[in-house]
């Protein structure tokens, strides 16, 4: 394989694995933007969508279309009832209480689904064969496709929610100013249930359409979180564009050194283009000025 | 209307309201004055439910609202333009408008606030102009217009106006006390809190003095212009100037 091929290949790669990654971002923020906290479990709903389709669709044995959706749906819930247990019920908690519970949250998650599923890996088919797709010299699985396909399809319903619909403004409006969002009679409690509830939802998406590709265990959840922080810190938390940028460009970093350096380093240079940028961008690639 | 008994807030241990007791009657306006940090702008959290209310009630056509949530006490007709205008800086000024009406919607459809729009624009055309720009590229006075107009859009019973010429220059701050003089005539019911005791006493029916939480003088707005001691506090006049 020449060089040329090579590259190709690796960006190919690249671009797959950062899609999740800025799938992953996108919820980070979403609940960032209403509440201001990092919602540590994010990883494990992403995790929980993978399990729960695998389980469906091997045990119950539903089709995997499905599968996908009920599996969707249930991740959600579980977001869902998350809030109303844990976050809820706070009267006037700090960020960093609100932090910790999500960190106990992630662990519970995650023992639940060591308990139920064990430690074994499990695989899904993909969506549509396994037969690759050669583009000049290069290989194309047709589930990186699908994964382009539905994060782009994802952007373009989060686009369509925040800028037509009532309920996406009112969210829009809780992220910028809370205390006026109060004011003109949204409740605030209730957009931080959505909240909870979409990104539970996008963590569950990218969740099963990478299982196919990567695979998925009860302990996979935690380094797509950490790769998914680093790409909304990078693109600037809160900023959904600067999460999608953010997570295409630590998917192709992280791909282009597995390839050429060494794929031990993998996670770390995830890591080290994260501090490099907070280094001389604090506020991240599209992030607000302010936070500089 | 709204009546206010006994009304004592804390923040913290802090306690900011001492009992505070005032009342507003359709179509009035009356005006809160007092310095800073004399609790105007708490006495309107606590109206809001945005302040924990330790005792006293608050009722609103007699019915108690000193419990509720603000989302609930917007939904019975009372709206804050509150201090330092709390505006959607990066929405446009539309959407910022359209958020104003956000619990209506459901109750009246998008025909009724689409013309609730209309007429806002007319009243300020300058934000008909801005429409699309976001809220945090108007100026100063067009800012106050815009979170008066989001509040308006709400269709309130009791306008609550915190300092609603804070910060803007003397030409644009008449402009904004000349809107509300005109909400007035028009029959809006407004509790306007202000620094500016001159202005307001003006444009008001009543007033009331509020000083460390309780209120020391309360009468019509004539009376209040001439009375002694808020010349002396309020009015910027020497104690010479009075007593000669």
């Amino acid at each position: 394989m020449s060089l040329g091929n090579q590259l190709l290949q690796y960006l190919f790669t690249g671009i797959t694995i950062g899609s999740i990654y800025g799938m992953v971002a996108l919820g980070f923020n979403i609940i960032y933007n209403s509440t201001g906290i990092i919602n540590l479990a994010q990883g494990e709903f992403v995790m929980l969508g993978g399990m729960i389709t695998i389980f469906l669709t091997t045990v119950v044995k539903l089709p995997l279309f499905l599968s996908f959706f009920l599996s969707v749906l249930l991740v959600t819930l579980i977001g869902a009832i998350f809030e109303r247990l844990a976050i809820h019920p706070l009267k006037s908690p700090s960020v960093i209480t609100l932090i910790i519970i999500t960190i106990a949250g992630s662990i519970l998650f995650k023992g639940g689904a060591m308990f139920l599923w064990g430690k074994e890996t499990f695989t899904l088919p993909s969506f549509s064969g396994e037969k690759p797709i050669f583009v000049l010299g290069a290989i194309i699985l047709p589930q990186t496709l699908w994964i382009l396909g539905i994060m782009g399809g994802v952007v373009l319903l989060l686009i369509f929610f925040f800028s037509f619909t009532r309920a996406g403004k009112a969210m829009k409006a809780c992220a910028v100013n809370r205390r006026a969002a109060n004011l003109v009679g949204i409740n605030v409690k209730l957009m931080v249930l959505f909240s909870f509830a979409l990104s539970a939802a996008i963590g569950a998406v990218a969740g099963i359409i990478i299982t196919p590709i990567a695979l998925m265990d009860y302990d996979r959840g935690t380094m797509l979180a950490i790769k998914g922080f680093c790409a909304a810190v990078l693109g600037g938390l809160g900023s959904n564009a600067g999460a999608v940028i953010a997570g295409f460009l630590i998917g192709i970093t992280e791909s282009l050194g597995a390839g050429f350096i060494s794929s031990g380093y993998k996670d770390a240079i995830a890591l080290v283009v994260l501090l490099a940028v907070l280094f001389f961008r604090p506020g991240g690639i599209l992030g607000n000025k302010e936070h500089t | 209307m709204l009546i206010i008994r006994n009304l004592k807030s804390f923040y913290g241990y802090l306690c900011a309201l001492k009992g505070v007791s005032l009342h507003i009657k359709e179509g009035e306006i009356v005006t809160l004055i007092g310095a800073n940090g004399a609790g105007k702008t708490t006495l309107l959290n606590s109206i809001m439910g945005l302040v924990s209310i330790r005792e006293g009630e608050i009722l609103l056509f007699k019915e108690d609202i000193t419990k509720l949530s603000p989302p609930q006490i917007i939904k019975r007709g009372i709206t804050l333009v509150p201090e330092g205008r709390e505006l959607f800086a990066p929405l446009t000024v539309m959407d910022n408008l359209i958020l104003g009406a956000y619990h209506r919607y459901r109750k009246n459809g998008k025909a009724r606030i689409r013309r609730d729009l209309e007429v806002i624009f007319e009243r300020f055309p300058v934000l008909k102009e801005r429409r699309k720009q976001p809220a945090i590229t108007l100026s100063g006075g067009e800012q106050q217009m815009l979170a008066i107009g989001r509040a308006l859009m709400s269709r309130p019973k009791i306008l609550l106006m915190d300092e609603p010429s804070t910060g803007l220059s003397p030409v644009v701050r008449r402009e904004i006390f000349h809107i509300i003089s005109e909400l007035h005539k028009q029959g809006t019911t407004i509790l306007l809190v202000e620094q500016n005791a001159k202005a307001a006493l003006k444009i008001a029916d009543r007033g009331y003095v509020i000083e460390t939480g309780r209120i020391v003088a309360q009468g019509s707005a004539d009376d209040l212009l001439n009375n002694q001691e808020v010349k002396r506090a309020y009015l910027g006049k020497e104690y010479k100037k009075v007593w000669e």
